[in-house]
């Protein structure tokens, strides 16, 4: 008996203990290292001191910061919608499509991650400019317009002037919707493809339009689909700068920048380290409210 | 059961010394010899992106037995926070002018052996003596120099812009401008269009230029990361802030841009070759050094990347297309007015930053 129970510890920790190691080498202790650094400040060009100083926080909670927090939220919160609107519809697609294309089309939806997301911005930059893809179709399409309006004639519309695109925040959501767009289709599709069937097939029996069985019981089943998907859309656009750096205009500025402004240009790593935990904070925020959600409600939706 | 949890630990610690060598993407093997005995014929070097001529490193390689492991680095910024916390195994490195003050300031860098570096003899004389940031130059010799200015499209303006006005204060190319997004670089440039010296570190100096950009943030079009030749080169923006080397690289693509520096005057910049301390093949990269300063090693990394060479015995041997060019070498009355930025300390860092995410902000 009581060999067993050693045996199965022993089993345990064997398992256990490389996931564990990992997490706390490279997680947990960089982690602590950078929460260690938000209460130091700078002594000298390459030394900090972890004094137990709250001056970054205070710092970080100045108007000018908490404002551009409120923009990256408001900029994260746009995306996360979007991205919900777009990828509904899509993987509902991939659920109901056959199980021939199914493979293909979710194949599709992962290709993206293949590639590089700096190499997939700058692919974004050459679609958006002045000079590039988008507005090249939209002037070919505006000249055959004007074409065939001097053939029934009419007045030739005017000079086609291109439309502004990039560097602005525009192109910011855009950039970051098409990121992530995947995070959210992926569990969404998980949760869509669990839901039982017969349930839609019934509530359409029962007389309610395709509309209302959408909102009645499609939408509550794959509830925890869709707050997972909002949650690991959200987070990540949250900190994204690659994208805002990249595609965006004079006020396009993230949290993300001003942190990444600290650990280089700035050489603040003190208060980079204050910045980066309060968006941290923010995270395990929006992480807890999903656990709020989804206490009470048993996590088997679908069940009898 | 004790040789092997023995052997996993031995495997574990390696694969962690497999992990970090990859990070850094260089290779570290039997390092901790004695250095300066008989090294091993290695070298690391850690440059910019499309910074060395196309046959330099095996050029050196033939002559010396010695290999060359170049890895990149894409700022400044990246290069001092890497070096911060311990040379990672670098032998070489090329850091900004400015950024050889901090790293001096810091106790980063490996003073040079001039005796060493015979080749120094080919270095124009006027950059040996006018080196603020390294006084002496005990520490760094300039690889290439630069300088900031207005890169534009020739047949979309009205006049040279061959001022700040047009960039700083002037609606005249609203929504064509685009403006460097690195605060000292921007702001100290709006302290030579203010009449200043770009070493003048008053805050209220900083806070009038911040009101001029804050004034003129609507007409500007973007913020670039040092990518403004590409914007001038699609089209996107007509007047740009850039390095005369990165414009001179884009007119070769398009005749119709050219570049102007400033009538006020600039900031300019070198960039250097220095070798940091902890450097794990410090003689070889003497070796390396003094190669760089040969008159065809200097002609052959030149010709690549066209920036301007502070080798004057390499300049020699280059067509007159690249001496007499205009953009390369500005015209001397106007470099008379550029200064090389001085590392203003960690207060003025921080406010420049400061001012820097509200511009951005408001």
């Amino acid at each position: 008996m009581a060999t067993r129970t050693q045996e199965r510890r022993l089993a345990f920790l064997a398992t256990a203990l490389p996931p564990i190691v990992w997490v706390v080498v490279f997680f947990l202790a960089p982690l602590a290292i950078v929460w260690a650094y938000s209460f130091g400040q700078n002594v000298s060009l390459t030394e900090v001191d972890i004094s137990g100083t709250f001056a970054n926080y205070a710092r970080a909670l100045e108007p000018l910061y908490l404002g551009i927090f409120a923009k990256s939220i408001f900029v994260a919160g746009i995306t996360t919608l979007l991205c919900l609107i777009v990828g509904f519809p899509v993987a509902l697609a991939i659920v109901f499509a056959s199980e021939r294309w199914r493979p293909w089309m979710l194949m599709l939806i992962m290709l993206p991650f293949w590639t590089n997301l700096l190499i997939r911005t700058y692919a974004l930059i050459a679609v958006l400019r002045t000079e590039g893809y988008a507005n090249f179709t939209l002037e070919w399409l505006w000249n055959q317009g004007s074409w065939l309006m001097t053939l029934v004639g009419l007045q030739p519309l005017g000079e086609f002037t291109p439309l502004q695109m990039l560097y602005n925040n525009f192109a910011v959501v855009v950039g970051l919707v098409y990121v992530h767009l995947p995070f959210m289709v992926l569990p969404l599709y998980a949760a869509l493809d669990r839901l039982d069937k017969s349930l839609i097939e019934a509530s359409l029996d029962l007389g309610a339009g395709q509309l209302r069985t959408l909102y009645s019981i499609v939408v509550p089943l794959a509830l925890p689909g869709i707050i997972s998907g909002i949650i690991i859309t959200f987070v990540p656009a949250l900190g994204a700068y690659l994208t805002p750096d990249l595609l965006g205009g004079p006020d396009s500025q993230m949290i993300a920048n001003v942190i990444e402004r600290q650990f280089k240009r700035a050489n603040d790593w003190p208060f980079g380290a204050a910045l980066s935990f309060l968006l941290m904070y923010a995270t395990f925020g929006a992480i807890a409210m999903r656990a709020y959600f989804s206490r009470g409600k048993p996590a088997d939706g679908h069940g009898i | 059961m004790t040789g092997h949890a023995k052997a996993l630990r031995t495997s574990r610690r390696s694969i962690l010394k497999g992990l970090g060598a990859a990070a850094i993407g260089i290779s570290l093997t039997g390092t901790k010899r004695s250095a300066w005995a008989a090294e091993e014929p290695k070298l690391n070097f850690y440059n910019w992106d499309t910074y060395i001529g196309e046959t330099t490193l095996e050029d050196f390689t033939e002559a010396s037995g010695i290999d060359v492991n170049m890895s990149l680095f894409a700022t400044n910024d990246e290069l001092f926070a890497k070096l911060r916390a311990g040379n990672p195994g670098y032998d070489v490195i090329v850091p900004g002018s400015e950024f050889v003050e901090r790293m001096i300031q810091a106790d980063l860098l490996e003073p040079l052996d001039h005796a060493k570096i015979p080749n120094i003899k080919n270095i124009s004389p006027e950059f040996m003596t006018d080196a603020p940031f390294d006084p002496g130059r005990k520490y760094s010799l300039p690889y290439t120099w630069l300088v900031i200015g207005v890169g534009y499209r020739k047949s979309k303006v009205k006049e040279v812009p061959n001022s700040w006005k047009w960039l700083f204060n002037s609606d005249a190319y609203a929504g064509r401008i685009a403006v460097m997004s690195d605060a000292s670089e921007l702001f100290r440039n709006c302290f030579k269009y203010l009449g200043q010296s770009l070493n003048d570190a008053s805050p209220e100096l900083l806070k009038q230029a911040e009101e001029m950009l804050t004034k003129q943030k609507p007409n500007i079009k973007a913020f670039h990361e040092d990518n403004g030749q590409d914007l001038l080169l699609s089209g996107e923006v007509d007047v740009v802030m850039e390095y005369n080397g990165d414009i001179a690289q884009i007119m070769k693509e398009d005749d119709d841009i050219d570049f102007v520096v400033p009538q006020e005057g600039a900031m300019r910049q070198q960039d250097t070759l220095a070798i940091p301390k902890g450097a794990p093949h410090p003689e070889n990269a003497l070796k390396f050094i003094n190669f760089i300063f040969e008159p065809e090693t200097g002609k052959g990394i030149t010709e690549t990347i066209l920036y301007p060479s502070p080798n004057a015995a390499a300049v020699a041997l280059m067509p007159e297309a690249y001496r007499d060019n205009k953009v390369i070498f500005p015209p001397a009355d106007v470099m008379a007015k550029c200064e090389y930025p001085n590392y203003l300390g960690p207060e003025f860092s921080r406010l420049l930053d400061e001012a820097m995410t509200r511009l951005r902000a408001s």
